[in-house]
């Protein structure tokens, strides 16, 4: 949605709102869709309904890297929220980033094609839809920050509680790996596979405490 | 008007010029400082509502100043203004931290000193009582607000955005109400000292709109300050907005707003009205330092918000500026009207000499004044409020009360109520009945402000004070600018 020419305080500031609420519910598409795509694959391989699958994660992508410059643009042009911009902007390129990360993994898959045997597929499902659910946390935590301060710290801690959650999967997941009678170049392959897939929930950790840092500065 | 007329207004314009290059920051600066409003903005709002607050609401502290001495010849008025203003420039260059209410405060009493005037204690401590409490009401109202408002954030889900525009739109509302309080609150350190000597006259406006003398010298003094709003003060709020006041935009709304009922509080005599007719008691209606009142309100939020203590050197950092700023001021004022008394050859002072009639002596043993005591003083001429202050006390133990009230009655001042001038005048700010009474004075003249007053009020119970108390405190004040007006056109001589 391109910015209408001349808009009011008010009529400007809705219209960011709806900018950024937007960026945020292609975060949380994406996480979604990252997660069908990787049980699609564990299921079909790289399908093409995984190929959908990762075409709409990179059609949110460059949506949401659209989105972003013009509430930059914005910000900047009318000089909004002078002392939170540098913040908001920061934690919109760092959740932006979130985003590229679950498109470049679904790359990784179609590229690389990591033969996953079975055994280990209970434990890639649990470990993606944890990593999704923490960066959902995230998601709403950033919604928090702008409607509702008071509830960031809640769902930061959920931030954190899923990360943890995450890191325990993929260590679990790793040592059975490592357990395996598998050849050790399959073994790094997929160990490669586990830490991308984690690093999304380590992503939002990060992302997660600048956001406590920033809601410090937001509350009066 | 005469030139020299105009010459001697500048060095009130001047101070009005540097209130408004200067205090104007403390209404916008975090806003235009952190580019939430424009300068041109801040700057419009600033300037007419700087105007309106003096033109309206101004008399309020200017009467204060006003009890605190009566400049009473336009180059004395020139000279304290000039004194204030060079004190403040000088001190600020020095670094430490002026306001021109302490400044011209400083000057009047600087007069008082060269001309022989009495400085009224009772007034004095008053005003200095009301820079102690400015900053720590000041304070308190900004503590109280910002959590106010955080528990009304907290109750209300408002969207940042939404909440950066609904604060440009406050900010923008508190820095006019802001800019009125300073117009309203700070007009008398900008030409306070002229009111008695305005040279200005009464006139109507459309035929319903009177537009008094001293209405006419505040527009002056208002456009003096928006000129120095326009000229100077973008500088300055930059500074401020980038340095001194590293607020967020809400809490820097807050500390604005806090400013304002400050200043506004100390000057509204509406206000004065209100609690005086609820018999409460009232506000004193004094100029306060409006940077001051700002940084309580800083100083009140970071205790709030971070918990820190209190800051110790910069209290005193203000406090010293309490007592040098007048100090300095009153010194350069005397030394000054010597100068122009007598290098210049001006009348800086109109002289006023007291005399203890019988009339005055039985007077003020009917007020309760313990006349036995200062019974050889009868039917003596003194030249100076000094002088006569001086011999009371030599006598009788002499209150504050009781020094402002001799004064009163002993001051001499000769008025004629000369037929021709009777018949051609029509004020509109005395009623039918007033205007009747003042006719049946005609022909008599009176030596003593006091014995017009009492002729007033015995033929008309319009013209009647009432006893001095918290209710009748406007009623009063009203008669009492009503007899001012009287003293002013029939007065003779001086």
């Amino acid at each position: 949605m391109a910015m209408p020419g001349r808009l009011n305080l008010f009529g400007r500031s809705r219209h960011i709102e709806r900018e950024i609420e937007e960026f945020l519910d292609g975060v949380s598409e994406a996480g979604l869709i990252f997660q069908r795509a990787v049980r699609t694959y564990l299921s079909e391989g790289p399908s093409q309904d995984f190929r959908d699958d990762l075409d709409e994660v990179s059609r949110l992508e460059t949506r949401g890297d659209q989105i972003r410059r013009r509430v930059e643009a914005e910000l900047y042009e009318h000089t909004l929220i002078p002392d939170l911009r540098a913040d908001v902007l920061r934690l919109l390129e760092d959740t932006d980033w979130l985003l590229g990360i679950f498109q470049a993994n679904c790359y990784h898959f179609v590229i690389e094609r990591p033969d996953i045997p079975k055994e280990f597929h209970r434990d890639f499902i649990e470990l993606t839809e944890t990593v999704v659910t923490c960066v959902d946390s995230l998601v709403m935590a950033a919604r928090a920050f702008f409607r509702n301060i008071g509830a960031v710290r809640d769902h930061n801690h959920k931030v954190i509680f899923y990360e943890t959650e995450a890191d325990m999967i993929s260590t679990r997941l790793k040592t059975a790996i490592f357990g395996s009678d598998l050849p050790l170049e399959r073994k790094i392959h997929l160990r490669y596979f586990v830490e991308r897939i984690d690093d999304s929930a380590n992503a939002a950790e990060d992302v997660a405490d600048e956001l406590a840092i920033y809601t410090i500065k937001r509350s009066l | 008007m005469d030139i020299a007329v105009l010459l001697f207004l500048t060095s009130g314009l001047f101070l009005g010029w540097s209130l408004g290059a200067n205090d104007a920051a403390n209404v916008f600066g975090t806003a235009v400082g952190s580019g939430v409003v424009r300068f041109r903005t801040a700057a419009l709002i600033t300037g007419v509502f700087v105007i309106l607050g003096a033109v309206i609401s101004g008399s309020g502290t200017t009467q204060t100043l006003g009890d605190l001495g009566s400049v009473n010849a336009l180059p004395g008025a020139f000279t304290a203004a000039a004194a204030a203003g060079f004190t403040v420039y000088w001190m600020t260059r020095a670094g430490v931290p002026v306001s021109t209410t302490q400044a011209i405060v400083g000057a009047i009493i600087g007069w008082n000193l060269f001309s022989q005037s009495v400085t009224d204690t009772r007034v004095l401590f008053k005003i200095v009582g009301t820079w102690m409490i400015c900053p720590v009401l000041a304070g308190l109202i900004a503590a109280a607000l910002l959590h106010l408002l955080a528990v009304f954030l907290k109750t209300r889900s408002i969207h940042l955005l939404r909440l950066d525009a609904y604060t440009r739109l406050a900010l923008i509302v508190v820095g006019a109400f802001g800019a009125y309080s300073l117009g309203a609150n700070n007009i008398a350190n900008v030409v306070g000292v002229f009111v008695p000597v305005s040279p200005f006259t009464d006139f109507r406006i459309g035929g319903f709109f009177n537009f008094t003398s001293v209405q006419q010298l505040f527009l002056l003094g208002g456009l003096a300050i928006a000129i120095g709003v326009f000229t100077y003060s973008k500088k300055v709020m930059l500074t401020v907005g980038a340095e001194i006041l590293p607020l967020s935009p809400l809490a820097a709304w807050v500390a604005v707003l806090a400013h304002s009922i400050v200043l506004f509080v100390f000057a509204s005599q509406g206000l004065e009205h209100l609690l005086a007719q609820a018999g409460l008691p009232t506000i004193p209606l004094v100029p306060v330092s409006s940077s001051q009142a700002v940084v309580g309100a800083v100083v009140g939020i970071g205790l709030l918000k971070r918990g820190r203590t209190i800051q110790w050197p910069l209290l005193a950092h203000i406090g010293a500026g309490w007592v040098a700023t007048p100090i300095a001021a009153a010194a350069i004022c005397f030394l000054s009207l010597f100068v122009l008394q007598n290098v210049f050859d001006q009348r800086v002072y109109r002289p006023v000499s007291y005399e203890l009639t019988p009339r005055v002596m039985a007077r003020l043993e009917a007020e309760g004044f313990p006349i036995e005591g200062i019974a050889n003083l009868k039917g003596r001429e003194f030249e100076s409020a000094r002088s006569i202050a001086g011999s009371l006390s030599e006598r009788i133990p002499l209150t504050p009360e009781m020094r402002s009230q001799a004064l009163t009655y002993a001051e001499v001042f000769h008025t004629s109520f000369f037929p021709i001038r009777l018949a051609s005048m029509a004020p509109e700010e005395l009623s039918p009945q007033q205007l009747a009474a003042l006719r049946q004075l005609s022909g008599r003249s009176y030596r003593h402000k006091w014995q017009v007053a009492d002729a007033l009020a015995q033929r008309a119970p319009e013209w009647r004070l009432r006893p001095d108390t918290t209710v009748n405190k406007l009623h009063n004040r009203r008669i009492q600018r009503q007899l001012e007006f009287v003293y002013r056109t029939f007065g003779v001589g001086g």
